[in-house]
């Protein structure tokens, strides 16, 4: 039982914040956006609420809202906002600024841009100690020295008295942290605070807020698009959409028995490391986008994605009312009493065909990639990037390998190695018995057509001049494919159905597409070609849940129908765990471990894919917390490159170990495999 | 709820499009009104620009001579218009010709890396660690006074910003994904370079140019006022400001010429706000 349980059994008089019927609008050339219409809920003291939604949702904006932050155009034109009793709409200027920063707190999502860069971060810390009042500077410096070593910055001493840009972006949320809790809050609004850390930090921080609320008794609002991050540091969460709060409830029961159906679509959209794997591996996705601001539907705002709705749903707007003790939800179909099933989707019946074992498509042996770079000054040692340190990987035809690891571990380099963006600095890549290593770019140029790739990005990865018509047609009438005219478009319609696209937005440019949609396009040109081989570069990972779930189907589909093989990069390993026959986890560049999917999360064999695993935020679950950030990649540690963070390193660790098959099909680079593995995780 | 709302009307498209358009439309006004004004100015001109008529000398403006006569007693008004000519001639010029070979440069020195790289670049820093105008003068100097000379002279000190900035604007495109993807669909160089770098990396140029005309104009003024840049009789403002800039009782030989300056250079910056503005494929769908 945690701290913020026990508060909650004798309930305070004041809650810290109430927030009734708020509504918060932007005023637009083309008429008010309604960002936030109607919603309430109630934060006592040292509780810890989750605000779950899409992009869009006005979840980011409702906490600007509480701030009293919002700037022109938008504006709070209803509703009642009070923060311990006081009512902060009521709040002048001044009085709202000796309350920001002092009894409420926020902390913004972007840890690089947070931070002033031209200030050093003691004073960064203290001057909202001192501003408000609260303590004279002496006292002000040791209480930030405290905090920081409280958010577990190493040597706080010395680390208060650099710069900004001195720290990693984890490090920096650490100091963020730090800055909302120097006065010792009474409420912690933190807008999606680890979306842009890796697994491993995020589970830290993760770990930290859920301490601060515990042991301060400070009560935490914490906007998130992951109900997992959200599950795993709160009790309750509002899940908004279009503006409303469609579902309230204790997080825990959201995410097993999901009463809105949007929540339900929230949450059967992400695949959970912590279940089984169905034979089933198509994901919930609902269709549709959300509705225009300026033009909201009638009835349910979600009624026209809606899978489960009634003839009322399109009539009669829900109110949010009460479907079981303590939960709330604005849905007729549920308040009716209907229960929405677990699961749903068509899939493809039956389990995937295993990979037919023959030559590999593409095998990687020795792989290196060092990137120079240009000296600090003339006479400083020449530095150099190590991106990738020696990759040995075989993927076979219809097989799908995923490649996971933290930021900086080599994958996107190894992704622009294997389709020769860049070249390779030692090593070799065969694909199909052809060595492309060191082949010139016109060499390889007819490969090409065999050997595609889909970018992260959706919004720099298509050409903003030309239009998807221009771009989809490219590669045919370069690689001579179709002639031009009639069976150009003939093809470029084919390939935008294909991903369910209308072919009739040919003379449409990018930016009048979704990311979902240009992820889309993106995946269309790739296929324009008919390549064997797709490497996708973390094709998810800018977009909406939701989203992900409709491009991980299509990918799986297009796989089915093309026998594709796919190079699958991510950071997400429920993802990962749900699409990929095999599993490649790097670490500094190099191979950790390598295995089957499913046994790999069954049962990791190195102590890196063990705590990797481990960081998955899943409520309810303990995690064996990583310590620490990876190493710089300008010097490699020697030995195993993992000893320097490794829970069970031993002298016998300063020779690297080998990647040795230590079971069938199961590869590890570890001198104690599977030592430090399920029963760690478990515990 | 929402209709008791008081809430300002949507503005309306004619009030929108003067707000984005509006300032780049006189620029475009002023701009196009002195390159009628120098295509006609023949047909517009009371007088012959080089009359001289010395018992008329530093009339005031008045019926006959609209913006009244300088030292030799030639009108002024007939010569600010034939001097539009050569402004605009040097102004368009220079820039034209420098943009053209500083991009090439720099767009060339992007793509090839490595030495021609360096070798493009630290030629580049050579020219720009003079002071433009000074090297640009030294050089005027040394060829010689006359038009051309002083075009030639601007043209050395004019390429290297545009080096500066193509090179910058091509690296840029260079590590984009969908220049990465261009690569991976087996697209030839010089159609990565023609159809997604060049599309994508001009639009700053071409502000840029539009933007640094009107520099161009007051810097060419500038030589020909120190006495550089036309051949005496040879009506251009820059002089003609020269020839004033003793005369403060006659304070219509030189103010004019200078007005027609800030017009002209405040036309073209206007212009290259609206051209930036235009050229941004996000702004203009709206």
């Amino acid at each position: 039982m945690t701290a913020s349980d026990r508060r909650e059994a004798k309930p305070e008089a004041v809650p810290v914040l109430e927030v009734e019927d708020l509504r918060t609008v932007f005023l637009t050339d083309a008429g008010p956006v309604r960002a936030v219409d109607g919603v309430s809920f109630t934060v006592g003291a040292g509780e810890t609420l989750g605000i779950v939604g899409e992009s869009g949702s006005g979840k980011s904006v409702t906490a600007l809202s509480l701030m009293r932050l919002l700037e022109e155009p938008a504006r709070i034109v209803g509703g009642r906002l009070r923060f311990q009793g006081r009512d902060l709409l009521a709040m002048r200027p001044d009085e709202l600024r000796a309350l920001r920063g002092d009894r409420m707190a926020m902390v913004f999502q972007d840890p690089m841009t947070g931070l002033n860069p031209v200030i050093r971060i003691l004073r960064q810390l203290t001057e909202p100690m001192t501003g408000h009042g609260r303590f004279t500077p002496p006292e002000a410096r040791r209480r930030a020295i405290g905090l920081l070593g409280r958010m577990g910055i190493t040597a706080p001493e010395r680390s208060v008295s650099r710069f900004p840009h001195e720290f990693s972006g984890g490090m920096r949320q650490r100091v963020m942290l730090a800055m909302g809790f120097a006065n010792d809050p009474a409420l912690l609004i933190a807008d999606e605070p680890t979306t842009a850390l890796d697994v491993t930090i995020q589970a830290q921080i993760l770990d930290l807020l859920r301490q601060l609320n515990a042991e301060f008794g400070t009560a935490i609002v914490l906007i998130s698009h992951d109900l997992g991050v959200i599950g795993s540091v709160c009790r309750r969460v509002a899940v908004m959409y279009a503006g409303e709060v469609v579902e309230e409830a204790p997080t825990a029961e959201v995410l097993e028995d999901p009463r809105h159906p949007y929540a339900w679509a929230l949450v059967n959209a992400v695949p959970r490391i912590d279940q089984p794997l169905g034979a089933d591996r198509r994901l919930v996705s609902i269709e549709g986008a959300p509705p225009d601001a300026l033009a909201l539907p009638p009835g349910c705002r979600f009624a026209p994605r809606c899978p489960f709705k009634v003839e009322r749903c399109e009539r009669e707007h829900p109110p949010l009312a009460e479907v079981a003790p303590g939960r709330l939800a604005r849905c007729w179909v549920t308040q009716a009493g209907q229960v929405l099933p677990k699961s749903g989707g068509a899939g493809f019946g039956g389990a995937r065909p295993a990979p037919a074992a023959a030559e590999p498509l593409l095998s990687v042996r020795g792989l290196v990639k060092h990137f120079p770079l240009p000296r600090e000054s003339f006479f400083a040692p020449k530095r150099v990037v190590h991106a990738v340190n020696g990759i040995d990987l075989d993927l076979k035809r219809g097989e799908t390998l995923g490649i996971v690891g933290e930021s900086g571990c080599g994958k996107s380099t190894l992704a622009r190695l294997v389709t020769r963006i860049h070249a390779p600095t030692a090593g070799s890549i065969t694909f199909d018995g052809q060595e492309i290593a060191s082949a010139s770019p016109a060499a390889i140029r007819p490969l090409r057509r065999r050997m595609q790739m889909v970018f992260q990005d959706p919004y720099a990865s298509l050409n903003p001049r030309m239009t998807i018509g221009d771009t989809l047609a490219e590669p045919l009438v370069a690689h001579g494919l179709a002639r031009r005219g009639a069976e150009v478009r003939e093809r470029v319609g084919e390939l935008l159905a294909t991903v369910g696209l209308n072919p009739a937005w040919v003379s449409r440019f990018p930016h009048e597409f979704s990311g979902g949609q240009r992820q889309r396009i993106s995946i269309a040109r790739a296929l324009a070609l008919q390549p064997e081989l797709v490497v996708a570069d973390e094709p998810i990972s800018a977009l909406d849940v939701n989203i992900q779930a409709q491009i991980l189907n299509l990918m799986l589909d297009l796989q089915q129908r093309m026998g594709l093989t796919y190079l699958f990069i991510a950071h997400d390993l429920a993802v990962v765990r749900h699409l990929c026959d095999r599993v490649a986890v790097l670490y500094l560049g190099q191979v950790m471990e390598s295995a089957p999917a499913e046994a790999l999360f069954a049962r990791p064999l190195h102590p890196y894919t063990a705590v990797l695993i481990s960081a998955v935020p899943v409520p309810g679950r303990t995690r064996v917390v990583l310590q620490g950030e990876p190493p710089s990649t300008l010097v490699l540690p020697t030995g195993c490159p993992f000893r320097t963070r490794c829970p069970i390193a031993r002298p016998v660790c300063e020779t690297p170990p080998p990647l040795a098959e230590h079971e069938a099909g199961r590869w590890a680079a570890c001198h104690f495999p599977g030592e430090f593995g399920h029963a760690g995780v478990a515990a | 709820m929402s209709a008791s709302l008081a809430l300002p009307a949507p503005r309306s498209r004619r009030a929108r499009l003067w707000r984005r358009y509006g300032l780049a439309g006189i620029g475009a006004g002023i701009v196009l009104g002195w390159v009628l004004v120098a295509v006609l100015a023949p047909w517009l001109a009371p007088y012959p620009p080089d009359f001289v008529d010395v018992t008329n000398r530093l009339q005031p403006p008045s019926g006959q001579h609209w913006l009244g006569t300088d030292a030799l007693g030639r009108d002024c008004f007939s010569r600010l218009l034939f001097g539009a000519r050569i402004s605009l001639l040097a102004g368009i010029s220079v820039v034209a010709l420098g943009a053209a070979f500083g991009t090439l440069v720099g767009m060339v020195a992007a793509y090839a890396r490595g030495l021609a790289d360096a070798a493009l670049m630290r030629l580049t820093d050579l020219v720009l660690c003079f002071p433009p105008i000074i090297l640009a003068l030294a050089i005027a100097a040394a060829l010689g006074i006359g038009t051309t000379n002083t075009i030639i002279a601007m043209l050395v000190v004019w390429w290297p910003k545009f080096a500066r900035l193509a090179r910058a604007l091509a690296l840029v495109q260079r590590s984009q994904e969908y220049v990465e993807a261009a690569v991976v669909l087996g697209l030839k160089p010089a159609r990565i370079l023609g159809r997604h770098i060049v599309p994508n990396a001009i639009g700053p140029l071409v502000v840029l140019v539009t933007l640094d005309i009107g520099n161009a104009i007051i810097t060419f003024a500038g030589l020909s006022f120190l006495g550089l840049g036309v051949v005496p009789p040879t009506a251009e403002w820059g002089a003609m400001v020269a020839e004033g800039r003793e005369l403060v009782e006659q304070w219509w030989v030189a103010t004019f010429p200078g007005l027609a300056i800030l017009t002209i250079v405040l036309g073209f910056n206007f212009l290259g706000d609206g051209v930036r503005d235009w050229l941004d494929p996000k702004a203009r769908s709206r």
